[in-house]
């Protein structure tokens, strides 16, 4: 074997490409070769470096909740192909777009399952899904980000004609990120946002009387529970996997009943 | 809402959303910015799932890997068309054995302790902008075999050519790397 043929075969020998009766070859005649034993070493360690180094971006996880419910939308909505009427992939656009779709959707399951309290709460189940989409657009998030109490809690009190129970659960592995004002069940209501690792936890809480124990539903993709308590109503939605999530909601619920 | 459209999205988000760090990592590799990579991605997806009764195969990864390098080149060649090198692969016969030639003085000098070249010379924003140098083709393997870890076969699916030609991209590729690096550190 002659060097340009061995040079040749040094890129698929690093990779672990090269057939078996090839890699004899190019060793023997690495073996002897000390110029091309070190282009053989420059390759391999240059591989291995970036490897090491190279970076692997990841998708955001606003991108990955948007081509989510995206899918669901076709999946779901007969006025899918909507979306298209909006110009290019602008993420505002494209929100506007679900919301859109959302509203035209939830509309049509009021009137499949009557004007009464279970398509109410269908139609508050699909706004909080948007709503948790919607924050997960940049710069949605938190209006004021903190993951203190004593920060959170104030900001709501000249915005809010109520006082949410603003309560950290870091020790539970869940820590208060922050709080924006949002817009659900035609009111303007508390949003507490959480995290657990990458994911996102919204809690949405406006006052409601009576009593609720928590019911769990999922919906696209995404788990919801819903309670009263205490004069509030409690809306949570994350993308976190369902045991995590009930978790959640009990840490929650205890935190909240012992503090009122 | 049809049974079987609820029965294809869930299908599609227990297959392909699974890879959508990859797509989208390719996508940010060959844009080289977050939002073109974002848009790229979404694209993409909607053509993938656009086209997903007709998936059989066993490489849902590669599958959509493949779809979003065409939405990356189509992107590209819309907006950045001087970067899409039109008949790389003259170029890779035109320069290997010359290429190979130089490199070698070099690079005997270079490999003389390789461990302690890696710690102490080269960083990550070194190992970035290396890759980012690169032209769209060659970036394109490399990104797929050095980060993404692909077989030279999925590579060969995923970009659409076959496994020589694969093989000679990336032997290309990487002698442009050893190249580019060795004007970097002649330049300290």
């Amino acid at each position: 074997m002659d060097c340009t043929h061995a040079q040749a075969l040094l890129s698929p020998y690093i990779d672990g490409e090269l057939a078996v009766d090839q890699v004899a070859a190019l060793e023997q005649h690495l073996e002897i070769c000390p110029e091309c034993r070190a282009l053989c070493d420059a390759e391999r360690s240059m591989s291995t470096f970036l490897r090491a180094e190279g970076e692997r971006f990841t998708a955001p996880i606003h991108l990955k909740a948007l081509i989510r419910s995206t899918i669901e939308r076709k999946a779901r909505s007969p006025f899918a192909d909507l979306r298209f009427l909006f110009v290019g992939w602008n993420p505002v656009a494209l929100a506007a777009s679900l919301l859109l779709v959302v509203a035209v959707s939830s509309g049509a399951t009021l009137q499949l399952m009557g004007a009464g309290g279970a398509g109410h709460e269908a139609m508050v189940a699909q706004e909080v899904v948007a709503g948790q989409i919607r924050s997960l657009l940049p710069g949605h998030l938190t209006d004021v980000a903190s993951s203190e109490q004593r920060t959170v809690k104030p900001w709501f009190g000249g915005k809010l004609n109520f006082s949410p129970p603003v309560i950290d659960l870091a020790s539970a592995g869940f820590p208060l990120a922050g709080g924006r004002l949002d817009y659900l069940d035609n009111r303007t209501v508390a949003a507490l946002v959480y995290r657990r690792a990458q994911h996102v936890i919204n809690v949405f809480v406006w006052p409601e009387g009576g009593d609720q124990q928590p019911r769990f539903e999922a919906q696209s993709g995404y788990n919801l529970a819903y309670y009263k308590h205490g004069g509030m109503e409690f809306w949570a939605v994350s993308d976190l996997n369902a045991a995590e999530f009930k978790e959640f909601i009990d840490h929650l619920r205890t935190a909240s009943e012992s503090a009122t | 809402m049809s049974v079987e459209k609820e029965l294809k999205a869930r299908r599609f988000q227990q297959v392909i959303m699974p890879h959508l760090d990859a797509a989208y990592n390719l996508a940010r590799w060959l844009t080289r910015n977050d939002s073109d990579a974002q848009d790229v991605v979404q694209e993409a997806c909607m053509r993938a799932f656009k086209y997903f009764d007709g998936f059989e195969g066993e490489n849902p990864s590669a599958w959509l890997l493949a779809i979003v390098r065409n939405s990356c080149f189509t992107w590209m060649r819309r907006n950045h068309p001087s970067e899409v090198v039109a008949g790389s692969e003259a170029i890779t016969d035109e320069t290997t054995a010359s290429g190979a030639t130089i490199l070698g003085v070099d690079n005997r000098e270079l490999s003389s302790d390789p461990e302690t070249l890696l710690i102490e010379r080269r960083d990550r924003m070194q190992a970035n902008e290396l890759v980012q140098r690169l032209p769209a083709e060659y970036r394109e393997v490399i990104v797929l075999r050095e980060i993404e870890d692909l077989s030279y076969r999925e590579i060969a699916d995923v970009v659409g050519i076959p496994i020589g030609t694969v093989m000679s991209r990336l032997a290309r590729a990487r002698k442009m790397l050893q190249d580019s690096w060795r004007r970097t550190q002649a330049q300290r």
